[in-house]
């Protein structure tokens, strides 16, 4: 199978802590013979192997469950946050995607909300901020009537699972032209004020998050669009107008829900 | 010494209840000056931290992750099941108990599965109240489907999503509390120790991930929920940094570590391609309704395009060995013969160190039969997920499938209050072992992660608290001030070593994972075990002589926490081994050659086994010492398991 | 008093604000065309348009108020947004960003502004105040003869008719922008939200741009068309003076 692997002109960000100014590392030598089969992180792995027998600190990057769904995987390769691939994350990325000999450039997220820890590894404690300032319904465990008396239109719920398959990746931050977190923020709204549950607590909800959300640094949506095509559970801007329309709504009522 | 589970008797339907009435309260004001510990955020840890805050305690959580909303339960597909009897086909609480005890190839305690049936309906309450999307009929109630062989439905779903959508739901009730300030959270932090001082833990030492500081926090319980240990066997459908560290220390300090050898494999699951996989993906098990599965009969096609190799050059081998219910044996029965038949040369795809790992999964027949719009319609996004990863359309080649580690039944010991026999600790969600017996029925894992975190724990820690009061101990005792000690020896000591080491921490998990699917895999024999335990101490000592640690302790380092994490793994394997050699019966997922009923089934041995194996820890080169608990079946009759 | 906060202080509400004003800005430029149209009816039809509404102070300051409180929150608000989005990544990729899909109105918004802006402000003073004398000497009430005039001299046409392109990408990216911020948003109306706004765009620069054209084609502006609009006033001013002497 010797026909399957392939050499990469691999360049990666080297940053030792916030602190550092960073650069990129040429590890063309250490990225060499990668199995085509291979996904990204684990081209990464063979790489990090390799510098380790040459005594190099190995690159740190964020990573857990390699299967899509934990979100914490995340790195700009070539220009494209998780790479060029649609509706893929960097853990689900194989190296059959490049081409033998390529160019590549990985870096890390970029916002000023998202400090870079070290390398790729990036803090995105600010989208746990945003779901602490009103993600939820206020339930205490046990007050729950029974599931079935709430009754949920298959559209409406089928809308909201749309919302609520985001990954918390950050993909969309780093997308951005503005560094905005309007897709998570909104996919985040939509989904909990779409469904009745989460009608009580609606505008509260979305006053509160959003002030979360623009206290935390990112920037504001300029309608680009950039993010819905990084977003690898594609989630679409429509949630974004639908949260723009839920802002207007929350600007203009009081806290009882009379026009002011 | 004989284990009390402190189970209730008398009726089963009361038993909870009445336990319930008869747990000491702790009174409102009160709560506020109980402070808990609860390590890992997953179902159960987020679900239980949450709903403590709620109470009114004190709480402290910590994981890992970057953030707890990616604990790896988000990973479940499937659903979670419920006895809500919504499709009125017959379902009920007892139903939902029978299935499961019996599943479990009676191994499980009857008390606590009933409970979990019991409280399965409050979670689905609970997480529709959060907001958790459902799937929905075009009524608005809720949809079913039906699951892992039960015949009745009873699982609830959201698309293939469950699990992150329930671990979405526990991680906001947790973000609200952590917003009301009833919640402190510690991000990328690692458990190292627990404290424990007069027989009771007083806290836990972490690691800040980050920082690489050490830091001990005292409170009045400790909570693990931490999850299980398949990454012992290297490639598993876990993610990367699951780990067995924080129940082995525990288990180090005096709580007994029951049926290690309890471990479920899981047949379709998107093979190896080389050396450097790093995981496996599972794949849902409805693949096998309609594909075929098979190898060539010779070693010699087995590098070849399978389009080219003839219909009679090829062997449906769970077709020939099981006529009745061929591709559709059980999960354990179809994951031993795929791996005798890549055992025996005759494995497919890539080559994986000398042996091919991989059966083909045939869909062509399907195809020619329904047509692809109707096979697309079935499995359209699995298809779409094995193409992302490999690179081959299942419409064109067939699928390779593996089968892979993917949970652990067995874990820490926990009486009927979910206590380990170290008072104070409790252990919740698969890092315990009490509620799927030999085997884990489909759906049930997230059933019990919130039923433990949700409906139980609320409980039995505040009888706990009033029982015991206080802990008197701060962070700056001299009880916890040695613990961070011992905990920074530990790290230098793995430093020294890793600095003149030359083996890559990576190398020596990859060994010790393909040493025990070899030999305390999906088929285990008394020969293998005793292999097993002759080397595993063997690659254990390479560990302490030449695995290799860049850098230091006092900063990120991610080969440090590897390699401790791998330094554990090699302890649990050994146990694993004795745990699996000593029960000399066939039972659920454990399965030895030696004892198999003419079906392939495993052939339980109830007169010796019908019990719990809990293991004290002696010391660092002594024999483990184990105890049994018996287990006592009035209300579902032993019986052989039998699909047919 | 905080949910009126959040519309000017948060990023949200911010966007709304210039998207309202953009909205409306929008509309006015589809009025202004359909008025400037009337030049293909003729002079006299054009200039009596003109003359109408001067002759109706509160639809001319009422309008031009509207104009001028749009145009400054239009700006100001989108300033303050940008100057917050650069600040949301202080530092930038170091190897650049590639869009996947950003049109290539939306990336130049934030050049088609500020030049639309200085634009407008050469607009207005060619027709409206002080009137340039451009091509001809600006005569306050025969705006046909400032069109023509103006028109006919190459530069000025050429600035118009870039202009135009300028104001066709920016309402082209704005107008769908602008039902996005406001949340009109609907899957049945998504597409012909998107062809209404791009039909409009269209129809607003093409046919701004083709009034220069026309111009310097002499489709419009004849000598012929010049003079009657020229006479209009001669006979005017004579009448006036002929009933100004009867009353006398």
């Amino acid at each position: 199978m010797s026909d399957d692997t392939i050499d990469l002109r691999l360049h990666v960000w080297r940053q030792r802590g916030p602190g550092d100014e960073g650069r990129f590392a040429d590890y063309s030598k250490y990225a060499k013979r990668i199995s085509t089969h291979a996904s990204f992180l684990e081209m990464l792995d063979v790489v990090n192997e390799r510098l380790a027998a040459d005594g190099e600190r190995p690159i740190a990057f964020d990573h857990d469950c390699r299967e899509g769904i934990c979100g914490m995987c995340g790195a700009v390769i070539n220009g494209v946050p998780h790479g060029h691939r649609t509706l893929t994350t960097t853990c689900q990325l194989h190296m059959r995607e490049f081409q033998n000999g390529a160019e590549v450039f990985v870096e890390p997220f970029r916002a000023t909300a998202f400090p870079v820890i070290e390398d790729l590894m990036v803090d995105r404690s600010s989208f746990d901020t945003i779901v602490q300032a009103g993600g939820y319904v206020s339930v205490r465990t046990g007050a729950a009537p029974d599931a079935n008396e709430i009754p949920v239109p298959k559209q409406i719920a089928d809308r909201a699972m749309d919302a609520a398959a985001c990954i918390g990746c950050g993909a969309c931050v780093a997308a951005c032209p503005n560094a905005s977190a309007s897709l998570f923020l909104s996919a985040k709204l939509a989904h909990l004020n779409l469904l009745p549950q989460g009608q009580p607590e609606r505008y509260r909800r979305t006053r509160a998050m959003l002030a979360a959300h623009d206290d935390a640094g990112f920037g504001g949506c300029t309608n680009h669009r950039e993010c819905e095509a990084a977003c690898p559970k594609g989630i679409s801007t429509d949630f974004i107008a639908r949260m723009n329309r839920d802002v207007i709504v929350a600007s203009l009522t009081d806290k009882d829900g009379n026009l002011i | 010494m004989e284990l009390d589970a402190r189970c209730p008797t008398g009726d089963i339907e009361k038993r909870w209840d009445r336990h319930r009435f008869e747990l000491k309260l702790v009174n409102p004001a009160n709560k506020r000056k109980f402070e808990v510990i609860v390590v890992g955020t997953g179902l159960a840890g987020a679900a239980a931290a949450a709903t403590l805050g709620e109470l009114g305690y004190k709480v402290k959580a910590f994981c890992y992750q970057d953030s707890p909303r990616r604990a790896h339960s988000i990973a479940a597909q499937g659903g979670i099941n419920a006895a809500k009897n919504y499709q009125n086909d017959g379902d009920s609480v007892f139903r939902l108990f029978y299935d499961t005890v019996k599943g479990g190839d009676f191994r499980a305690r009857e008390s606590n599965v009933y409970r979990l049936a019991q409280v399965s309906v409050n979670i689905i309450d609970q997480a529709v109240a959060q907001g958790v999307p459902f799937a929905r009929e075009y009524g608005g109630l809720l949809d079913n489907r039906s699951f892992g062989g039960a015949q009745v439905s009873r699982t609830f779903y959201a698309r293939g999503q469950t699990g992150q959508q329930l671990l979405l739901g526990a991680y906001s009730a947790l973000s609200r509390m952590i917003a009301a300030g009833k919640v402190d959270m510690y991000n990328r932090h690692e458990m190292l120790d627990v404290i424990v001082d007069d027989g009771r833990a007083r806290g836990i030492v972490t690691r800040d991930l980050v920082s690489g500081k050490i830091e001990a926090w005292t409170a009045d319980a400790v909570c693990l929920c931490t999850g299980g240990y398949g990454n012992v066997f290297f490639l598993s459908t876990n993610a990367m940094g699951c780990n067995v560290t924080a129940s082995w220390r525990a288990h180090k300090r005096g709580a007994l570590f029951a049926n290690p050898c309890y471990t479920q494999i899981h047949p379709t699951c998107i093979p190896p391609a080389g050396e450097y996989q790093s995981k496996l993906t599972l794949m849902s098990e409805s693949l096998r309704n309609d594909g075929r599965v098979w190898v060539p009969k010779s070693a010699s096609d087995s590098g070849k395009d399978p389009r080219s190799v003839p219909e009679k050059e090829r062997d449906y081998f769970l077709e020939r060995m099981y006529p009745a219910f061929g591709n559709l044996v059980p999960r354990d029965i179809a994951s031993r013969a795929a791996k005798r038949m890549c055992d025996d040369g005759l494995g497919v795809g890539p080559m994986v160190g000398d042996k091919r790992l991989g059966v083909y999964l045939d869909f062509a027949d399907a195809i020619k039969r329904d047509g692809k719009k109707i096979i697309l319609e079935k499995y359209g996004n699995l298809f779409e997920m094995y193409q992302r990863i490999t690179g081959d359309d299942p419409c064109e080649v067939p699928m390779r499938i593996y089968p892979a580690s993917h949970y652990t039944m067995g874990g820490l010991w926990v009486d009927y209050d979910l206590m380990s026999t170290i008072d104070g600790l409790f252990v919740l969600g698969e890092a315990n072992f009490s509620d799927h017996g030999a085997n884990r029925l489909g759906a049930s894992a997230l059933m019990q992660g919130l039923a433990d975190g949700y409906f139980v724990i609320p409980y039995t820690l505040g009888h706990y608290l009033a029982t015991k009061g206080k802990n008197p101990l701060g962070a700056d005792s001299t009880v916890a001030k040695s613990a961070v000690k011992e905990v920074e020896k530990g790290i230098a000591k793995l430093i020294d070593i890793g600095q003149k080491g030359s083996t890559h921490p990576d190398e020596i998990h990859r060994q010790l994972g393909t040493l025990m699917y070899d030999k305390c895999g999906m088929g285990r024999n008394a020969k293998g075990l005793k292999e097993g335990l002759a080397l595993i101490p063997e690659l254990r000592e390479r560990f302490w002589k030449d695995v290799q640690i860049l850098g230091s302790g006092g900063e990120l380092n991610t080969m440090l926490e590897k390699a401790g994490r791998i330094a554990d793994f090699l302890e649990l394997a050994e146990l694993m081994c004795h745990d699996a050699l000593t029960r000399d019966e066939s039972c659920g997922a454990h399965f030895r050659e030696e004892h198999v009923q003419e079906d392939g089934e495993a052939r339980r041995d109830d007169e010796n086994f019908a019990h719990v194996a809990a293991w004290e820890h002696t010391g660092d080169h002594a024999a483990p010492k184990r105890h049994v608990e018996k287990l006592d079946f009035e209300y579902v009759k032993l019986s052989q398991r039998s699909y047919k | 008093m905080q949910a009126v906060l959040t519309l000017t202080r948060s990023t949200v509400g911010q966007k709304v604000v210039v998207a309202v004003t953009g909205v409306i800005l929008f509309g006015f430029v589809i009025g202004h065309l359909a008025g400037n149209l009337l030049l293909f009816v003729g002079p006299e039809a054009f200039n009596a348009y003109a003359a109408g509404i001067k002759g109706n102070p509160p639809l001319l300051w009422g309008t031009r108020v509207t104009l001028l409180v749009s145009v400054v929150l239009h700006v100001t608000f989108t300033m303050q947004l940008a100057r917050r989005n650069a600040t949301a990544r202080a530092r930038g990729y170091q190897k650049p960003r590639k869009d996947q899909i950003t049109t290539y109105a939306a990336r130049t918004m934030i050049l088609s502004g500020p030049l639309l802006f200085a634009y407008i402000l050469f607009h207005i003073a060619h027709f409206t105040a002080p009137g340039l004398d451009l091509g001809g000497t600006f005569h306050p009430e025969n705006v046909y003869a400032n069109v023509v005039n103006g028109f006919r001299t190459w530069w000025v046409s050429a600035i118009y008719i870039f202009a135009n392109f300028l104001l066709g990408l920016h309402l082209f990216h704005g107008g769908w922008s602008a039902a996005q911020s406001i949340g009109a948003q609907s899957p049945k109306y998504d597409a012909l939200k998107k062809q209404v706004a791009v039909g409009l765009a269209v129809f607003v620069s093409a046919g701004n741009i083709f009034i220069p054209i026309a111009v310097l084609t002499q489709l419009i502006g004849s000598a012929d068309q010049l003079a009657r609009a020229q006479a209009a006033f001669e006979t005017e001013a004579v009448t006036e003076a002929a009933t100004g002497a009867e009353e006398e």
